[in-house]
């Protein structure tokens, strides 16, 4: 049997649910017994493959540039899987929603700068109107709640799901945890 | 006050009004008003001052798009559109032939098909005088029970006569009032429901613009029947001349004797206040009445226990509507079998409706019920304005329904309207025609649940926004075929979890549109999709 | 003298027999009887609310859902607590409630220790499928000792019937109407400023939620205490007595 295609991606979130991810420690070794790691901001690649079977996305949707970039993967991928609060439910990155963009930016980049004020508008992606969960913009296979998602847990559903079966997350984290 | 008495006041007021070889009235209410009818009949009285004819203010004639209205008795003639520049020559015609060029024409459907029982008296009586109202035999009901009949009895007759509930649900009248007068307390109260928020609704306040008498005779044989000895009419303060007429009503019913201590020379004593609402729709809800009445924040508390029981500061309380009230006097004056002759098996009398919309005859029509809406529509209103074609009639505010042509001809009564996805309701009843959108209708009630959703519940608060800004991605052309199925899915919630009937009512326009007018929804879906970004809930 | 065999109602929850006293609710006898029934805005203690709409149940021959906590058994109910129809409402309810505020867990004082996200979890809420309304809500930190966000209020109205029921003093109360309804102190003035808050902190201890809470606390750090409730309730009704 081929391996599993497996990829991570990391939209508008901290990182931390991918420390959370090599938090799996010596487990990392057994999982790469089972999966090719295709995509990842830890492996080379730079171009999202055709054909992936796993994807974990970390974070929510904030800019043009993510938006793009979970459409395509959706399109390539089998299972989506939605890793940590940002992505599940918009979570800190969203605390901006009830504001302007512009409001936003302002107050980050003007108000507060101490030195030379002024809004970054060469080579960063813009910023949505909205930052939105990733099941609000495409279709999300399995939600793994968490701020970040234990160690534990990542492992639980990485192996439920090879083994072909639909991992039960309700004991196993929750919101903020 | 004597029955002796009573018919005294009937015989003087009728001797003064035979001085007069005409009549003049003059509707006096809100709508009239509004098109100048207090300067035509400032107008008419001085143009009749030295003639054998009396100029009176009466209550509305039905006609309200035609107004102000002017009917000269015993002659029959009214005349629509009047200004005060008429006066003169309306007062000169006089026993003459009618001034042609303001004559409404008053053997049309819409006066014909009409039964009159709430509004017996509205169009014909001084809603400012009592006198006028004892005349019209008003109060002999009161004096009937209370000198001739037990509670018991007088229960037994508006039992009998399957009168219902005109607020809304359609509740038997006679089952509240007999749980009512079991219910043990030390005090209990009567409480009359006037706040009619319904959107296009005016049908209550018309009672108590033109004839505000029948409700407290209404609601003093209640209060004998039940064993009350207080009253409240709870109207809403954007009512004023309803306040004004109902505040003098029970003055002048006071010094007769006719509300207060020993009642018709009885032991009975009642006395009726005004509880002024701020406006809220919710507080017509009848908990959240209470509440109101007591000081509160008006919201709904689930029941039971019902007010019956557990109402007005605790105590048995009996709330009914309007309209309901206005019925019973007739009912004990002319026997519960002469009422029940009128309408269907299981929705007896009439009902009073607020006509309006995309239809020519609009205003107050009361109408037997088990009349089909293609009569009301067709007959009453006259059809649909310059040949347009007729779409779909709402029937019961923001909870009922949009009721599409196919079902015209269904009889106008309780089980029928909530068999096809509407309600009864207080009587709104708003026609439209093939250039209403009916997403947008359904969107506009959503916005008028949503702003009215006291936000007690978590369903209704959060779901009828959620369902609004779903009904305006469809309206907008941006919404997609998930956010079809999430607002059904929030229909079906709303509709089964909140805690009162607005929450529990506020999906049915949009349940009875999907039902009847899907493609219209599809339609906007379909011209959206040409930007086929994927979106799931 | 009172008959006590009358007193005694026997019904049924979800099948299992159970026997009750007249003047208790399905959710009362429901926990005698260790039967869960989610619940939100009641709090043994305070007079029922009715507004969370999260312990409807169902009863046989009643054609509409019960609120367990306010509805009275009666002889020869039959209940049924947990069908699938009422799971589902009950997560929409829920998803409704995380939609209409800014509920951030991650970095909420009491993450950990929260009536609603552990019913979140509990009820098996995997994300809210309705979209989110961010509203902008205010903040008021003008009290001493406690600050309020109304970002994770979900208008239980636990704090206003503790300080009108329990503390006397009425601070609180429910301003507006829809979704634009929100708890307010003294006539809508800053908290700070009330001239009838004791500062007795019981509204703080009965928020199910983030939305009350001492300041000073850090994420995570706050957890409720109420025990006072069952307490004072039970003592007042023995001195009642
Ligand atoms: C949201 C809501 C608004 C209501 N508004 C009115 C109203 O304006 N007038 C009225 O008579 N009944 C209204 N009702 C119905 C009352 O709760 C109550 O059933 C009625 O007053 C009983 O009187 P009836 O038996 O004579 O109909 C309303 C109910 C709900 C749920
Ligand atoms: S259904 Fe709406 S109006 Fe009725 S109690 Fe609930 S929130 Fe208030
Ligand atoms: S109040 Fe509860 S649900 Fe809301 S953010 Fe805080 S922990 Fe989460
Ligand atoms: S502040 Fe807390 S206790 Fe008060 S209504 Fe909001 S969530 Fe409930
Ligand atoms: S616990 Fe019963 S409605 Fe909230």
């Amino acid at each position: 049997m081929s391996k599993v295609r497996f990829a991570t991606v990391w939209l508008d979130g901290c990182s931390g649910c991918h420390m959370s991810f090599l938090d799996m420690d010596e487990r990392l070794i057994e999982l790469a017994e089972l999966v090719d790691v295709v995509y990842s901001p830890l492996v080379d690649p730079k171009q999202f493959p055709d054909s992936v079977d796993v994807t974990l996305v970390e974070g929510a949707v904030s800019s043009d540039e993510d938006l793009e970039k979970i459409r395509h993967i959706r399109e390539h991928t089998q299972y989506l899987i939605a890793l940590g609060d940002c992505s599940v439910t918009g979570n800190v990155p969203s605390m901006r929603n009830p504001f302007k963009v512009d409001e936003v930016m302002n107050r980050a980049y003007i108000e507060n700068a101490t030195v030379q004020p002024q809004i970054p508008n060469v080579s960063v992606p813009t910023l949505l109107p909205r930052v939105r969960p990733v099941h609000t913009v495409v279709k999300v296979d399995v939600y793994v709640p968490g701020c970040p998602p234990s160690a534990d847990t990542i492992y639980y559903v990485l192996t439920t799901l090879l083994r072909g079966e639909v991992p039960d997350l309700s004991s196993r984290t929750r919101f903020g945890v | 006050m004597m029955i002796e008495e009573l018919h005294k006041i009937a015989a003087v007021e009728r001797d003064e009004d035979n001085r007069f070889q005409h009549h003049i009235h003059v509707c006096m209410e809100t709508a009239c008003i509004a098109s100048r009818s207090d300067h035509v009949k400032q107008a008419l009285t001085e143009a009749a001052a030295g003639k054998p004819c009396r100029v009176k203010g009466v209550g509305c004639m039905g006609l309200c798009s035609a107004g102000p209205l002017v009917k000269v008795e015993p002659e029959g003639v009214l005349y629509q559109g009047v200004t005060p520049e008429d006066a003169t020559e309306i007062v000169a015609k006089l026993g003459d032939s009618p001034v042609s060029r303001l004559e409404c024409d008053t053997e049309t459907p819409f006066f014909k098909r009409q039964t009159k029982i709430v509004l017996e008296n509205s169009g014909l009586i001084d809603p400012e005088r009592i006198e006028n109202y004892i005349a019209a035999d008003g109060y002999l009901a009161l004096h009937t029970a209370l000198n001739t009949m037990t509670p018991a009895e007088v229960i037994a007759q508006i039992a009998k006569s399957g009168l219902r509930g005109r607020g809304g649900a359609g509740f038997s009248t006679g089952l509240k009032w007999t749980t009512v007068a079991k219910s043990q307390g030390e005090r209990k109260f009567v409480i009359c429901n006037a706040d009619e928020g319904d959107p296009g609704a005016f049908m209550d306040r018309s009672v108590l613009e033109g004839d505000p008498h029948a409700v407290l005779e209404g609601m003093a044989i209640a209060a004998y029947a039940v064993g009350a000895s207080q009253g409240y009419v709870y109207v809403r303060a954007e009512y004023p001349l309803a306040v004004e007429r109902l505040k003098l009503a029970i003055r002048q019913a006071k010094k007769l004797g006719l509300l207060g201590e020993n009642i018709c020379g009885t032991t009975f004593s009642f006395n009726v206040d005004i509880r002024l609402g701020a406006g809220a729709f919710v507080c017509g809800e009848e908990t959240a009445l209470i509440a109101s009445i007591e000081g509160k924040r008006g919201q709904p508390r689930p029941r039971p226990p019902f007010p019956a029981e557990y109402g007005l500061w605790g105590y048995p309380t009996l709330i009914n509507n309007v309209e309901t009230y206005a019925n019973v006097a007739p009912i004990i004056r002319k026997g519960a079998d002469w009422f029940s002759a009128i309408g269907t098996e299981k929705s007896k009398g009439t009902k009073v409706f607020a006509l309006t919309g995309q239809v020519v005859n609009t205003g107050l029509i009361e109408v037997p019920m088990g009349i089909t809406l293609r009569e009301i529509v067709f007959d009453i209103g006259g059809g649909i304005p310059e040949g347009r074609k007729f779409k779909a009639v709402q029937t019961g505010g923001p909870g009922g329904g949009c009721i599409p042509d196919e079902y015209l001809d269904m009889p106008v009564d309780y089980e029928s309207l909530l068999k096809i996805g509407s309600f009864m309701g207080s009587g709104g009843m708003i026609v439209m025609d093939e250039t209403s959108n009916m997403v947008e209708i359904a969107q506009y009630f959503m916005e008028f649940s949503k702003t009215e959703s006291c936000g007690k519940c978590v369903p209704c608060r959060v779901g009828t926004a959620q369902m609004y800004e779903l009904l305006d991605k469809v309206v907008k052309c941006e919404a997609t075929m998930d956010d079809l199925l999430l607002l059904e899915r929030l229909c079906d919630v709303v509709k089964n979890t909140s805690l009162c009937g607005l929450g529990q009512g506020a999906p049915n326009p949009v349940l009875s549109t999907l039902r009847y007018f899907r493609h219209e929804y599809l339609a906007r879906i379909q011209e959206g999709n040409r930007e086929t970004a994927f979106v799931s809930h | 003298m009172k008959q006590p065999s009358s007193h005694i109602k026997t019904l049924q929850i979800d099948g299992q027999d159970v026997g009750a006293n007249q003047d208790e609710t399905i959710l009362e006898v429901a926990r005698e009887n260790g039967i869960y029934i989610p619940t939100l805005c009641e709090i043994e203690g305070l007079s029922p609310h009715g507004g969370c709409r999260l312990c409807l149940v169902e009863v046989k021959g009643v054609n509409k859902l019960l609120p367990a906590c306010v509805t009275h058994v009666q002889e020869g109910m039959e209940v049924f607590t947990n069908s699938p129809r009422l799971q589902e409402y009950r997560r929409t309810i829920l998803e409704l409630i995380f939609s209409e505020g800014n509920h951030i867990c991650a970095v909420c004082v009491v993450n950990g220790r929260c009536d609603l996200q552990a019913l979140a979890t509990k009820l098996g809420m995997t994300h809210v499928s309705v979209p989110y309304l961010y509203p902008r809500r205010s903040v008021d930190a003008s009290h001493d000792r406690f600050a309020l966000d109304r970002n994770r209020c979900i208008l239980c109205t636990r704090c206003v019937r503790v300080c009108d029921e329990i503390e006397g003093a009425h601070t609180w109360d429910v301003s507006g109407r829809g979704v634009q309804a929100h708890v307010v102190t003294d006539l809508n003035t800053p908290w700070g400023d009330s001239d009838t808050c004791t500062s007795c902190g019981k509204c703080v201890n009965v928020c199910p939620t983030g939305a009350l809470f001492e300041k000073g606390k850090a994420v995570a750090e706050m957890s409720k205490k109420r025990g006072f409730l069952p307490y004072l309730t039970q003592m007042r009704e023995k001195r009642s007595k």
